[in-house]
């Protein structure tokens, strides 16, 4: 048997590349051996993009982009179609741990420094991704049709209508009618099922192939092949992916599982965070919901879209809060330069980048908060500091962490 | 590797030239391609149809009444104004930003105090400026959400803007300009007609 099964993988690596590939990216990619819990998320954001994709397959099946139509298909999904619900749930709440498992993977790489030289590409690659992810949210967001999604998307699509000159003319390209209408329903529908995955595919076939040219970064911020082993030409702190890190991943993959099972079956809709209740109101073009919040994942963004309040340098407050908005998470691409540090990782990095580390998440969290509620003027001031908070983490880099204390990086890694 | 992305420093001037032509050639095909699908995106011939203007019989429309019609896809409201809603009309003045309507968000023929062609008949589109809510008609006076200085209006619950009933927006909320008025003419005392100007044009 085994003599049949090599001639036939003989065969196929003649006309195909299949075990030199099996050897470049698993059984002979070698990964830094100290790999610890925050190295699951890349493939758990994996393993959330399959299952979106196979559960967006099967919601299409009974799903209409019929603005008419749109919200009574998803009760139907959710009512009469065999599991529907189960299979709309695991994409609901997918979404939302798409952006769990994506927030946590950027915190780790800005933690250890992964986006620094030579990984620059590699991280923007990962922003391009992360960029794509937000529109599909969005896109997607919209198709129960339901008062958040239209007045959601209203929201958001006014804002391209902010940009001076092209606004009006870009609104309506965008929505192919004059208003909000079944016209962008539909086109939204054609973006989030084929346009945007294909992207996103493309996107993170090429963020694993930057990963592999220039290898892994690890918790030390070293570089294991600064320390080959002579004879073998193998990073001597580094050990095969698979099987280690496979065998790893599992485990990361079972607990995460039990997390999103828990969810679905017991708290699909969060108390509101991951499905709002006035999504289950069909949309109503005539009235806006006495409260409208986005979701979770967005409301960090949203905070700053509107913590400006006045005019000031002849732009209004309204196009500085699109600015912002949009700034905030375009600055995420200038880390590798912003860093001046002469350390990677956050365990050779002093007090000043931690607590400047710091103060980010915490303002991350206060706005993203803050996103959530009704805007009052105590809220809108907090709102305020907390945007100035967030952009000084990013524009003071290149200054604070040039002056920091660094410890010396060690030569190998640690244990 | 970086030299088999440039061209080849010993090719002709002949095939340099050929290259350049066929790669601008090429461009300029990809971009003719490329403008009727992006055209397509462009609202409709039934988009552009469905923007037709609308009648209102406002015969009935009590004083202190607001209607709401549907007109492009986006509520316009009717709002016949009673003497005491026009006299708060120039009390809050000095609390608007434009008072005046000096940009540009009505037809020339709405650009005074009462932004309408009969004072007392309000038409302008229920959507915010800030970035297209539907905002609240409040015409009680002093409520206490909104302050003993409130003399009725419209409030945004989406990011807090307010507006008065001529549609005209206070200072220091997020919408930048004065509500839309749309174009409209009266075809008799009573009818209305929303999205035209002239009878038989839109």
């Amino acid at each position: 048997m085994s003599n049949l099964f090599n001639s036939m993988i003989e065969w196929i690596d003649k006309r195909f590349p299949l075990t030199s590939n099996w050897k470049a990216h698993l059984s002979e990619y070698y990964a830094p051996k100290n790999f610890n819990f925050w190295y699951f998320f890349g493939s758990l954001a994996l393993l959330v993009l399959v299952n979106q994709l196979l559960t967006g397959i099967f919601l299409t099946m009974n799903y209409k982009p019929d603005a008419s139509q749109a919200f009574a298909s998803v009760e139907y999904i959710m009512r009469d179609v065999e599991y529907g619900w189960l299979i709309r749930y695991m994409h609901s709440t997918g979404a939302s741990m798409f952006f769990v498992v994506v927030y946590l993977h950027m915190f780790r790489g800005m933690m250890y420094g992964s986006y620094r030289k030579p990984r620059e590409l590699l991280w923007i690659i990962g922003m391009a991704i992360f960029f794509v992810l937000m529109s599909l949210a969005f896109t997607g967001y919209i198709l129960p049709w339901g008062q958040m999604s239209y007045w959601g998307a209203q929201v958001i699509v006014s804002m391209f209508g902010a940009i001076p000159v092209i606004g009006d003319t870009l609104q309506q390209w965008l929505l192919g009618d004059f208003t909000l209408s079944d016209a962008a329903l539909n086109r939204f529908f054609a973006y989030h099922v084929v346009t945007l995955p294909l992207i996103l595919l493309v996107l993170v076939f090429v963020h694993i192939l930057a990963l592999h040219e220039t290898g892994s970064n690890n918790p030390d911020g070293i570089e294991i092949k600064d320390n080959k082993n002579p004879q073998t030409g193998i990073p001597v702190d580094g050990i095969p992916f698979h099987p280690y890190y496979t065998v790893k991943d599992i485990v990361g993959v079972v607990v995460f599982l039990f997390v999103f099972c828990g969810i679905i079956f017991f708290a699909p809709e969060m108390g509101g965070y991951f499905l709002e209740y006035n999504n289950f109101i069909p949309a109503n073009t005539l009235q806006t919901p006495d409260h409208i919040a986005p979701v979770w994942y967005f409301t960090p963004y949203y905070s700053m879209l509107r913590a400006v309040t006045v005019n000031f340098l002849g732009i209004d407050a309204k196009l500085w809060g699109v600015i912002l908005m949009a700034g905030s998470v375009v600055i995420f691409c200038f880390l590798p330069w912003l860093d001046r540090s002469p350390v990677k990782s956050i365990r050779y990095k002093g007090p000043l980048f931690k607590t400047a580390l710091a103060l980010f998440v915490v303002s991350f969290f206060v706005l993203g908060w803050l996103g959530t509620k009704s805007p009052t003027p105590m809220y809108t001031l907090l709102a305020q500091i907390f945007t100035v908070i967030y952009f000084a983490f990013f524009i003071l880099m290149p200054w604070y962490s040039k002056i920091d204390k660094t410890k010396p990086e060690p030569k190998r890694l640690k244990e | 590797m970086a030299d088999s992305f440039s061209i080849n420093e010993n090719m002709s001037g002949r095939r340099k030239f050929l290259v350049a032509a066929t790669s601008v050639a090429g461009g300029i095909a990809g971009a003719a391609i490329a403008t009727p699908f992006l055209l397509s995106m462009m609202p409709s011939e039934r988009a552009k149809a469905a923007g037709a203007p609308v009648e209102v019989d406002i015969s009935k429309l009590e004083p202190g009444m607001l209607l709401m019609v549907e007109w492009r896809g986006r509520v316009v409201w009717v709002l016949n104004r009673t003497p005491e809603m026009l006299e708060s009309l120039v009390k809050v003045e000095g609390e608007l930003a434009d008072p005046n309507s000096e940009k540009n968000q009505q037809p020339e023929y709405a650009r005074n105090r009462t932004r309408s062609i009969k004072p007392e008949i309000l038409v302008t589109e229920g959507v915010c400026t800030h970035l297209g809510c539907s905002p609240v008609f409040r015409k009680d006076i002093a409520p206490a959400d909104l302050g003993p200085d409130w003399q009725g209006g419209f409030f945004c619950p989406c990011h807090g803007s307010k507006f008065d009933l001529a549609g005209r927006v206070y200072k220091n909320v997020p919408a930048p300009t004065n509500m839309v008025v749309p174009p409209h003419m009266y075809m008799s005392d009573s009818r209305l007609l929303i999205g035209s100007e002239s009878e038989g044009s839109t």
